[in-house]
């Protein structure tokens, strides 16, 4: 018993080494977004909490820790308080396969697309379930707006993974990536990045398209009825969505942990940095385009998911079958 | 026909998606233009000569208040704020006894100021007073002479740039 315990120490040390810098990363995610947009409407942000407000994520965090846990009278309190730990608990499960380097993987699983995929389908039913055990219409109705927003733009995202997958002959992250190597797909498969970007944004709810939360119109959307560490663990899961999905781009359409040369001043530094600088970069995209667009009308939301984005990426799906085809180049 | 009024123009628009990279181009330079932000507690605004902030009761140079007790302030605030009771002192003047400003009343309009005829009650440059009861907001003849003390050099320099323009 003790000896099987001690065996499974490793594997939860690399788990810990993992949640923890990402928990930190999901904490500093808030303040730079409130630096970035401060930024870009000529705005300071938060700057008293610690030297830059380096603390205020803390701050934030201790004060949603000493709220009261409030669950309505009339709501299922077991599904009520699943709910968020559902969503908590997806968006950091998604994790086990994302290569943070060559070999750095805790699950090196041969459909490790099949499997992000799955995880971040199944996000849907953390919204569904909060909304429905709320026990309030608000909740109710944000929560269907929730999921059929996520459930339409991962139709095309789902093709534009299809698009890599054909490219790179392989669903296992790590040799996705290092088929990349001297060519990202960003560039032949540029529309694609773009398709995927913005299904990234429309996916975890964010601006332009965070018609289920849009504060300035709706109260919230399915997390109304959630106070305290619940909707702490909603608000950490979804920034940990927008993590896992600039991982996600990074590995399909930047090549991962590989640098931009396979020169010398570019090799040295350890593919990791590389890795999280690609993240950075795609966060920063998140964070800029929420700076910039106003919000989508629901209707509109539709339209680019099923009646533009849908069929071109099927289209792009074709052409990219019919050259592997033809150029004979299909591995396997 | 010009160029940019073309419809394939607009479709090249929309496919590329030109005018929204412009907007991201747009937000991206005011990203590094400078910070308009106030450091209010530290940094503060510049404040009109006519900014109408906190009530203060005036006095005259040899320490004589202004007021004579003729109610017009009284009578001509539309929210009702301010009671007055008078009575003749035993040097023979008409003085007030009771001046009270429901400061949770008042509307800042400043009409008691321009009713005054002889510049008694003023309302100063202090915007700054907030309390934590609703009871220190109603103000009494003491706490606004007090003010009026504690505010004379700004009022004064206020009325005579203000005279000015009149």
């Amino acid at each position: 018993m003790l000896d099987a315990l001690l065996s499974l120490l490793p594997l939860i040390g690399t788990i810990l080494l993992i949640v923890i810098p990402l928990l930190l990363a999901v904490a500093y995610l808030t303040l730079v977004e409130r630096k970035v947009i401060a930024a870009m409407q000529l705005r300071v942000g938060p700057n008293v909490v610690g030297w830059f407000g380096l603390l205020q994520p803390f701050a934030d965090g201790l004060k949603l820790l000493h709220k009261e846990t409030i669950i309505p009278t009339r709501a299922n309190p077991l599904i009520f308080l699943v709910a968020p730990l559902i969503t908590f608990g997806l968006s950091l499960s998604a994790w086990a396969v994302i290569p943070f380097s060559l070999g750095w993987v805790v699950a090196n699983i041969n459909v490790g697309v099949l499997y992000l995929f799955a995880i971040s389908s199944l996000g849907v039913y953390g919204i569904i379930i909060a909304g429905w055990a709320s026990n309030s219409k608000y909740a109710f109705l944000g929560a269907l707006r929730s999921a059929a927003q996520m459930v339409s733009y991962e139709v095309s995202i789902g093709l534009v993974i299809i698009a890599v997958l054909l490219s790179a002959g392989s669903m296992n992250l790590t040799s996705i990536v290092e088929s990349q190597k001297g060519l990202w797909y960003v560039i032949p498969h540029l529309p694609m990045a773009i398709i995927f970007i913005i299904s990234a944004l429309a996916e975890t709810n964010r601006a332009p398209f965070d018609l289920p939360e849009a504060e300035a119109e709706l109260v919230s959307g399915y997390n109304v009825e959630y106070s305290s560490m619940t909707f702490a663990l909603f608000f950490l899961g979804e920034y940990a969505n927008m993590i896992l999905m600039s991982a996600m781009g990074t590995i399909l359409f930047l090549g991962g942990w590989l640098p931009p040369l396979e020169m010398v001043p570019f090799t040295w530094i350890p593919g990791i940095i590389w890795f999280f600088l690609k993240i950075s970069f795609l966060l920063f995209i998140f964070l800029w385009v929420r700076a910039t667009f106003p919000r989508y009308r629901y209707d509109q939301l539709m339209h680019l998911g099923w009646k533009v984005f849908l069929p071109f990426s099927l289209g792009w799906v074709m052409i990219t079958a019919s050259v592997i085809v033809v150029l004979g180049v299909i591995k396997a | 026909m010009k160029m940019t009024s073309h419809p394939l123009f607009k479709v090249f628009k929309t496919f590329f998606l030109v005018d929204l990279l412009s907007g991201m181009y747009l937000t991206l330079r005011y990203m590094f233009k400078r910070k308009v932000t106030l450091m209010y507690p530290y940094e503060k605004g510049r404040l009109s000569i006519r900014f109408r902030g906190e009530h203060a009761l005036r006095r005259y140079p040899n320490g004589e208040e202004r007021c004579i007790a003729c109610k017009l302030c009284e009578a001509v605030c539309p929210a009702q704020a301010i009671t007055i009771e008078a009575e003749e002192r035993e040097d023979g003047s008409r003085r007030t006894t009771r001046y009270d400003i429901d400061m949770t009343k008042c509307i800042y309009c400043g009409l008691c100021e321009e009713a005054c005829p002889v510049d008694a009650i003023v309302e100063g440059p202090n915007f700054e007073f907030s309390t934590e009861t609703r009871e220190e907001l109603y103000y009494d003849k003491d706490k606004l002479l007090s003010n009026g003390d504690r505010w004379e050099v700004e009022i004064a320099e206020r009325l005579e740039r203000e005279a000015l323009g009149r």
